[in-house]
């Protein structure tokens, strides 16, 4: 095992309990935390077993194994940050639903006190 | 979808008979304490003088200023937003109230003094009269009052162009915010409303729904306070977005009808 193999892990193991550190907390949702627990686990992964990345990149055509992690990661990054931006627009549209009804309801609230 | 309101509409052809109607007057206001107390006064005036019975909503949308100490001391129905919506969002709250209380038309009136509260009975008898859904008030059809700079005419026909060209109705001022919609459209408008610059792609909304859209002529003045939500800067991005909103609520209300 070379000595990169050895951090590769040991960071991949950290991330990973800190994720799980984070969700115990209540501070991250299961439902995000899902792509972050596969992600380490895939790194992991690889991380151990290292003949495995230049089996794929030999099998999908791709001539410096590197290169398909790298392509791998930005496709997974872009992916996840499409969902992020879904899940703020949906946020976006709740707030407002809120904003709206507290509004209207203060409103109510006031008229009937002067009532 | 029918109420009383259409019905009405339908009856009223010849004669104008606006005191029957209750109208709601959607005053949107971001830091306009300048502004604000004159424009609903004017409103709340003529309303007096011409016995009309408008209420004057204003939608406070979080200002900075003192906009909210002063119209909870004036004559109207003071609505406070507790987060900055946009001038949509502001503007939709005042359609929900609207239409959780049952009236007949709302008419928006900007915050910043543009719109005279004088042309408000040519816009409600537009609307009686020739039983429109949606009636706009225009700068442009005869050339009166203040009149924008040419930037900005520039985007105006362009909206008017785009328009045309996707529903096939022709606005002159798309992006006029001085506008009446009756009760059929509140209940569309207060399920979907645009938050930023709504004007345009609302007009694409009223067309899809095949609501009856006028246009009368209008003067309207230059800004008496505060400043235009939209900055040199941001015309871009207003274009873009617009036209971004404009396409995709177009695709997206044309698909669902299919």
């Amino acid at each position: 095992m070379v000595k990169i193999q050895i951090i590769a892990i040991l960071v991949s193991l950290l991330f990973l309990l800190y994720i799980v550190r984070l969700i115990i907390r209540g501070k991250l949702r299961e439902e995000y935390s899902i792509v972050w627990i596969v992600c380490t686990t895939i790194l992991i992964l690889f991380s151990l077993w290292r003949d495995g990345l230049e089996l794929i990149a030999d099998f999908v055509g791709v001539y410096e194994a590197p290169n398909l992690v790298f392509t791998g990661a930005i496709f997974a990054i872009l992916i996840y940050l499409l969902h992020l931006s879904i899940v703020v627009s949906k946020l976006h549209s709740q707030n407002k639903q809120l904003a709206q009804e507290i509004a209207l309801l203060k409103n109510k609230i006031s008229e009937k006190s002067k009532v | 979808m029918t109420n009383s309101s259409s019905i009405n509409l339908k009856q009223s052809t010849t004669v104008v008979t606006e005191g029957v109607y209750r109208i709601a007057a959607i005053v949107p206001a971001f830091n306009e304490e300048e502004a604000i107390t004159s424009v609903v006064n004017d409103i709340n005036q003529l309303a007096a003088e011409k016995q009309l019975l408008i209420d004057v909503i204003v939608v406070n949308d979080c200002s900075k200023d003192s906009t909210s100490e002063i119209i909870s001391k004036i004559n109207c129905i003071a609505i406070n937003l507790p987060i900055n919506l946009g001038i949509g969002g502001a503007v939709q709250t005042g359609f929900k109230y609207a239409l959780e209380n049952g009236y007949d038309f709302a008419i928006q009136i900007d915050g910043d003094g543009q719109h005279p509260a004088s042309e408000i009975p040519k816009i409600i008898s537009a609307a009686v009269n020739g039983n429109l859904d949606v009636v706009i008030g225009s700068r442009f059809i005869t050339k009166e009052g203040f009149q924008s700079s040419a930037f900005r005419r520039i985007g105006i026909s362009y909206f008017k162009w785009l328009n045309h060209l996707l529903v096939g109705t022709i606005i002159f001022d798309s992006t006029s915010g001085f506008r009446l919609i009756n009760r059929k459209v509140l209940t569309i408008v207060s399920e979907y409303y645009p938050d930023e610059y709504p004007e345009p792609e609302a007009i694409i909304v009223y067309s899809l729904n095949n609501f009856k859209i006028g246009e009368v002529s209008v003067s309207m003045k230059d800004r008496q306070g505060g400043v235009s939500s939209i900055g040199t800067f941001a015309s871009v991005y207003y274009m873009l977005k617009v036209t971004l909103a404009i396409i995709f609520t177009f695709i997206r209300m044309k698909f669902k009808r299919i």
